[in-house]
């Protein structure tokens, strides 16, 4: 299957291993991927902080992008990301003002997943193979879970690591308190929603918190860094891609 | 005169940064969202029927009724008159108070019993009552309580949540003068009996409305502690106040609503008492107050009448379980908000008929994670409406925003327009990433830039700064390709 990596700026920048364990993931799955070196954002930072049209010519332009590698016979875009995939989806509805670009938005949204969602929803994959000795809890990223019902895929996939230890949480579904923005406009009340959080993980005793998200789990190792905490933060890529026992 | 009654403070980031050094506050949050949830999904998991399927039927009752709004509430008033209930229209605070005010003098009232009312609250009438020499008692326990501490409430639904025993008990040996048990229970029946007192000394009872019901005329009002029907009995006169979306076509739809609010609110598979209120004694011999009285208020919701994006915020049963799951109302209270109506519903409904201006801060409040969307019994977008308002105070320029919120968006709106330039060129998109991660690298080691870059500044006070793992996705992605070939 023709796949379109949507890195999101943030993996792009920060967390480029991510994306390399997303295309090592897909490849391993048996499709070809491609990556469109004109790709930036899918437009959300301004979106959601009321700055309407920036984000619709930056949300547009992506579109515009997919769409054209759609009609050129690609089959599928696959996200690192819950909440840029669900900006996607929103697409339709952000641009629905010009009906030609939203008509392109549609298609695009109905061809783009989450990597978790791609693997079990489309795939049919729970078995990757992977091999991770260690004790983990998953964090429902919200936009993942909310917009884009994702909630046991990622689970089905880490069941079927072997060594793998997955504690639930209470608290897994509750949000981490990073909401773009609002981190930095709020970063007292930002911090305190991480905390509530932490102390449950941290009291769990896992290595690592798991998430499909790079913005929640940047939050989250911030604040743990900073409390003093051992627990590391990990994308769900990550984790299923790594050979050896630990990545 | 705008509803400057919805807002009790516009000082959000002040009141926010009290609220969270306040631990015994915190605490009890916690507990009362940890216990109302569960309660929640287990009076959520009885319900027979798909507990969807009643979500969507709740909204359209509610999204019809708001659409045919004026020609629901004259059937209201049609019937309710019949009925021999008097009705009155009010358009803003000021207007409902003196209504309010001149029913109890023409009664001769010296006391005003009240039942939990939201509305009454957003209208400012108890002060309007007491400034006219009238004793005015809340008698709901939580509403008693703030009132006897001279605070507002801090939950639509349980006014003193922010409160723990300890405190409440403190409260009460102040106000009694005297040492009392520290129990629950003691405390309830101390309370019980001052109360039993004012219910039989009052002139005049004051409730809130639930559902007016416009095919019958009658209204219905939901309760907990049995305070309402003696509100309602005792006294000769009965005055209902009600936010005028609270009006439904038939009686027969209170059966998907009264099954849900419970369920929803305080995790009950239906509240202790119903009381549906069809007029006035019909004769001497009868019990139950000699006259009726409906207070429609609007107060700026008409208003929102006009989009379907605003007229959803209208749909609101006020059950509170938006409150009960918000993450951030979780830490910070319901008071830190300002707004009579706190937590995320209120987030959206001052703004809306306060007016922008007056609480800009509030639709900032939300990380837009979306929980209250998912457990609104009448399915409001709320995260969406939010977003709506984001974009109205932006669009709007200085008029529409509060100092600080002023300050935020001639901050974000150059740096907005800048990053989308960059978004929009590959070539700039690539410098620009090459230049963030160079100063990333740098400032994740060092806080020398911190006072040049606010949001930096903002990030480091509760967390570490994020390390780039050195060079770009873009770039390996390259080197890559250049392997293969």
């Amino acid at each position: 299957m023709r796949v379109q990596l949507f890195v999101t700026c943030l993996v792009d920048q920060f967390r480029p291993s991510v994306g390399e364990a997303t295309v090592e993931l897909l490849e391993r799955c048996g499709c070809s991927v491609e990556f469109d070196e004109r790709q930036t954002c899918c437009g959300q930072p301004a979106y959601n902080s009321g700055h309407r049209s920036e984000a619709e010519r930056v949300l547009g332009r992506t579109v515009e992008l997919l769409h054209e590698w759609l009609e050129s016979g690609g089959e599928a875009v696959v996200c690192p990301s819950g909440s840029c995939s669900a900006m996607i989806h929103h697409a339709p509805k952000v641009l629905a003002e010009d009906e030609e670009l939203a008509g392109k938005a549609r298609r695009v949204a109905e061809s783009t997943w989450e990597l978790t969602q791609f693997l079990v929803d489309v795939l049919g994959r729970e078995e990757l193979g992977t091999t991770w000795r260690g004790r983990v809890t998953w964090h429902d990223a919200c936009h993942g879970l909310r917009e884009l019902g994702i909630r046991d895929q990622p689970r089905r996939l880490l069941d079927g690591v072997s060594g793998l230890q997955v504690h639930e949480c209470g608290s897994c579904d509750r949000c981490c308190g990073f909401g773009g923005t609002f981190s930095v406009n709020y970063p007292q009340i930002s911090g305190a929603m991480s905390d509530d959080k932490i102390r449950e993980i941290d009291a769990s005793g896992v290595d690592a918190v798991v998430s499909c998200d790079v913005s929640c789990l940047m939050q989250l190792q911030g604040r743990l860094e900073a409390t003093g905490s051992a627990v590391k933060t990990l994308h769900v890529a990550q984790l299923l891609a790594a050979r050896e026992d630990r990545p | 005169m705008t509803a400057i009654h919805n807002l009790r403070s516009r000082h959000f980031r002040s009141d926010t940064d009290r609220a969270l050094a306040d631990v015994e506050l915190r605490g009890a949050l916690a507990r009362a969202q940890e216990m109302s949830n569960g309660k929640r999904n287990r009076a959520i998991g009885q319900v027979t029927d798909d507990w969807e399927a009643m979500r969507e039927r709740a909204r359209a009752v509610k999204a019809w009724t708001l659409e045919n709004l004026a020609d629901q509430l004259e059937l209201f008033e049609r019937n309710a008159k019949a009925n021999g209930i008097v009705v009155h229209w009010a358009s803003d605070p000021g207007h409902a108070c003196r209504l309010i005010r001149s029913i109890c003098e023409e009664a001769g009232a010296r006391t005003v019993v009240k039942s939990k009312s939201m509305v009454t609250e957003e209208i400012g009438l108890n002060q309007i009552l007491e400034s006219a020499d009238m004793e005015v008692i809340e008698s709901d326990l939580g509403e008693w309580i703030v009132q006897i501490a001279g605070e507002a409430p801090s939950h639509i639904v349980a006014p003193a949540i922010h409160r723990s025993r300890e405190s409440i008990h403190a409260l009460f040996q102040e106000t009694l003068g005297r040492e009392i048990p520290e129990d629950a229970e003691s405390m309830t029946m101390i309370a019980r009996e001052i109360l039993r007192q004012g219910f039989l000394r009052a002139d005049v009872g004051i409730t809130g409305v639930n559902y007016l019901v416009a095919e019958t005329g009658s209204f219905l009002i939901l309760e907990n502690e049995g305070n309402q029907r003696l509100t309602t009995s005792l006294p000769d006169v009965h005055i209902a106040v009600s936010g005028i979306e609270k009006v439904i076509p038939r009686l027969s739809d209170l059966d998907v609503f009264l099954r849900m609010i419970g369920r929803s609110g305080t995790g009950q598979t239906v509240t202790t008492y119903q009381n549906l209120f069809h007029g006035p004694k019909r004769s001497p011999s009868q019990e139950g107050p000699g006259s009726m009285h409906v207070v429609l208020v609007d107060n700026g919701r008409s208003e929102l009448l006009a989009s379907e994006r605003s007229r959803q915020t209208l749909q609101c049963i006020r059950c509170g379980a938006c409150l009960n799951i918000c993450p951030v109302y979780r830490q910070i209270g319901g008071h830190a908000y300002g707004s009579v109506y706190p937590g995320p519903i209120g987030s959206i409904f001052t703004p809306q008929v306060a007016g922008l201006h007056q609480a800009s801060q509030l639709p900032y409040a939300s990380s837009l994670c979306g929980a209250c969307k998912d457990v609104c019994p009448v399915k409001i977008d709320i995260p969406e409406v939010l977003l709506d308002l984001r974009e109205r105070v932006v669009a709007g320029g200085s008029t529409q925003r509060d100092e600080d919120t002023d300050h935020k968006v001639r901050r974000e709106s150059p740096a907005f327009r800048r990053w989308s330039a960059v978004m929009n060129s590959p070539a700039r998109y690539r410098l620009a990433g090459h230049l963030l991660r160079t100063l990333a690298t740098v400032t994740s080691r060092t806080t020398v830039l911190d006072r040049f870059i606010p949001p930096l500044a903002a990030w480091r006070s509760t967390r570490s700064v994020p390390r780039p793992e050195g060079g770009s996705f873009r770039a390996r992605w390259r080197r890559r390709g250049d392997r293969v070939r």
